[in-house]
């Protein structure tokens, strides 16, 4: 304090205190504050202004002046004293979610995430290695490496790592598909029926004023929204990396894509997965995602949800796309209350359940029960197969 | 000259609204800096207040354009009076006039219909701007917008490029329901606008609600604070609870305690969901009561 005061009473506000402004501006880049020099030269201006002489009044008015988000916001105050106090941290803090700084420390994938996902990948393929390439796995066998086949089986009987790799691109560019699909529709299905009179009276100019070119107005429909919702528990385990591309493919590929990982507690990763390098996004998703283990706890997950991201993220075109086994360890009442919330806001959910794929699977686990109710398309998920079956249904809405 | 920051202050109390020290901080620099404020929270937390009682203290005209999603430059700018133009056209067809000279004609200021952001840069008197819920408009019309707000002119293909008169005030508010753009919060000054605490909320209550006793204000300041951390889908706005006091006052209540059964009544003013309602039961209304009156 004792010394922004110094500076501050100043009479000349000399370059040293307006170097000091600069420093300053210069921490909050470093930690995300989106500062342009329009934004140094009026800080430069307040300071120069009697407002300028009283710290009391400098620090709301440089907050209100630097920040631009809520979050920049709240972390304002913590910088300013911080700077101009001394108090409390010396250090510039790491950029929120920047990518250099995981960069350099980065930890091991937790195993879900790792891409070769089976834990029986390895030893099948050293079992390989040792019998001279005499496979015995029945799966293995049968795996034509032609896409159409990997698209039928079960993510859960692929154990080759260089299938899985094949699995992943599938999933990939299955999504950006789906995306391409959906935009045409929406270009072709412009037409409507009301009268543009600014237009029409534009052409008539060339006319005379009599309106022979009659101009239509469209109907301007917007592509649908995504917002995945992937669960990540241990007992999703089989699925989730590949699942984990899939959302890594869709966000990126569709404008309007939100996503979300939850086991025992809600992530918001969407930007994580905007980074470009298949391989990182994950990477960091996987470290978003930690803490993995002690079950799943839907209903709360959900409600996290529906309490702080459903109004930013879905609007009235929006899909809600729920990937999960539905083992909850949560109370089911709490997931059917958060369900039917969920479903007053959301255009459809989708739930996409893998074991819905297995053979004789009944959706008998409470969460899923109290689930289904609300859910607009209760369909398997477990190949990507099932998958493509998905994008015609997601046209329709 | 732009007030002092200690006027703002004090003249907002005078039009009724209570505004703490970093908001007055932040109006004041939108004076001094010919800025755009930015103000975000809740709904009902008195955004759009703000804007009304900073035209009343500057005696200014207040301007609304209130966003919606497919919002265009016709609605929010300018259009032309269509109807009335191709009347002008077959009236003066009539009289034997040219096309040029029609053209010219039609148009004209005449013709053409003011809409919000147009007025906004034509008055000569600065008026007070609300762009409200800006988040719920299109990108497209935020980056027009973006454009309007750093220069302030705008071109019509027919007439020109209108500079402004003056700079109006511009107020925007953003509820939450959609990223706003980067360059936007960039050109604004920005304001978090949280739920007053209790002593600004009594204060508030007492500012504008007719024959409400400073100790029932706290009181219902206090047990509103309460109800907002009950696990609500809608948290009670100030507008709601200046409803409730205002309620509370014709139903000639002093004090809480003496009829909690009318409190729980009259707490329709302030939860305006069914399941909200059915949370807040009769014993849940008690034993808020009972921890702050």
């Amino acid at each position: 304090m004792a010394q922004a005061c110094l500076t501050l009473h100043d009479p000349a506000l000399g370059a040293q205190s307006a170097a000091k402004l600069a420093a300053f501006a210069n921490v909050l880049r470093a930690n995300g504050f989106a500062i342009g020099l329009a934004e140094s030269r009026d800080a430069f201006a307040v300071l120069a202004s009697p407002a300028g002489r009283r710290p009391v009044l400098l620090k709301p008015a440089l907050r209100a002046l630097f920040s631009a988000t809520r979050e920049d916001w709240r972390r304002f105050d913590e910088f300013f004293d911080a700077f101009w106090r001394g108090k409390g941290m010396r250090k510039v803090q790491p950029l929120r979610g920047g990518a250099a700084a995981s960069a350099g420390q980065r930890r091991p994938l937790p195993p879900s995430f790792a891409p070769e996902a089976p834990p029986g990948a390895k030893e099948s393929a050293a079992r390989d290695d040792e019998g001279g390439g005499a496979s015995t796995m029945g799966d293995r066998r049968d795996a034509a490496s032609s896409a159409e086949a990997l698209e039928s089986r079960d993510i859960r009987y692929i154990a080759d790592p260089l299938e899985m790799a094949k699995v992943h691109a599938l999933a990939e560019r299955f999504a950006r598909r789906m995306r391409a699909r959906l935009v045409r529709r929406w270009r072709a299905r412009r037409a409507g029926p009301r009268l543009d009179l600014r237009r029409t009276v534009h052409h008539s100019v060339a006319h005379g004023g009599t309106p022979i070119d009659l101009v239509w107005r469209r109907r301007k429909l917007r592509p649908l929204r995504l917002v995945l919702l992937l669960d990540a528990s241990g007992s999703m385990e089989l699925y989730t990396a590949f699942f984990a591309r899939f959302l890594h493919a869709a966000v990126d590929a569709f404008r309007e894509a939100e996503a979300f990982v939850f086991h025992t507690r809600l992530v918001h990763v969407s930007s994580a997965l905007r980074e470009r390098d298949v391989a990182r996004a994950v990477d960091r998703l996987a470290l978003m995602a930690q803490g993995i283990g002690g079950g799943t706890r839907i209903g709360e997950s959900l409600a996290d949800f529906n309490r702080w991201h459903a109004a930013r993220v879905i609007n009235s075109r929006t899909a809600v796309v729920i990937v999960s086994d539905g083992y909850d360890t949560g109370e089911p009442e709490r997931l059917g209350l958060e369900m039917q919330r969920l479903a007053r806001r959301a255009r459809r959910i989708v739930w996409l359940n893998p074991l819905l794929g297995w053979r004789d699977y009944e959706p008998t686990a409470r969460g899923m029960r109290a689930a289904l109710p609300y859910i607009d398309l209760f369909a398997p998920a477990h190949n990507l197969e099932s998958l493509a079956a998905l994008e015609p249904y997601l046209a329709r809405i | 000259m732009p007030l002092a920051r200690e006027d703002i202050a004090s003249r907002l109390a005078e039009v009724g609204y209570i505004a703490d020290r970093d908001l007055a901080t932040a109006l004041w620099m939108m004076d001094f800096l010919k800025r755009p404020l930015l103000l975000e929270g809740q709904a009902g937390v008195g955004k759009t207040e703000v804007a009304k009682a900073l035209a009343a203290v500057h005696g200014a005209e207040l301007i609304r354009l209130q966003c919606y999603e497919g919002l265009d430059q016709n609605a929010a700018l300018y259009e032309w009076n269509y109807q009335r133009q191709l009347l002008a056209i077959k009236a003066r067809e009539g009289a034997g006039e040219s096309a040029e000279r029609i053209e010219e004609q039609i148009f004209s200021e005449k013709y053409l219909l003011e809409r919000p952001l147009l007025a906004a840069i034509r008055r000569t008197e600065a008026p007070v701007l609300l762009v409200d819920e800006v988040d719920r408009a299109d990108e497209e019309f935020e980056a027009f917008l973006l454009e309007l707000l750093s220069d302030y002119q705008v071109s019509i293909p027919e007439l020109g490029t209108i500079s402004a008169v003056t700079i109006p005030r511009v107020v925007l508010t953003s509820n939450n329901t959609r990223e706003l753009s980067d360059a936007l919060r960039r050109r604004c000054l920005y304001h978090y606008v949280d739920f007053p605490d209790v002593d600004r909320e009594a204060a508030i209550i007492l500012a504008r609600t007719l024959g409400v006793a400073s100790s029932l204000a706290a009181q219902i300041a206090r047990l509103v604070a309460a109800i907002r951390k009950e696990d609500l889908r809608k948290a009670p706005g100030v507008a709601e609870t200046l409803d409730w006091a205002g309620t509370l006052a014709g139903l000639a209540i002093e004090d809480l305690r003496q009829s909690p059964e009318i409190v729980h009544d009259t707490l329709i003013c302030l939860l305006k969901t069914h399941e909200d309602r059915a949370r807040l039961t009769r014993e849940t209304t008690q034993r808020l009561i009972g921890k702050v009156a």
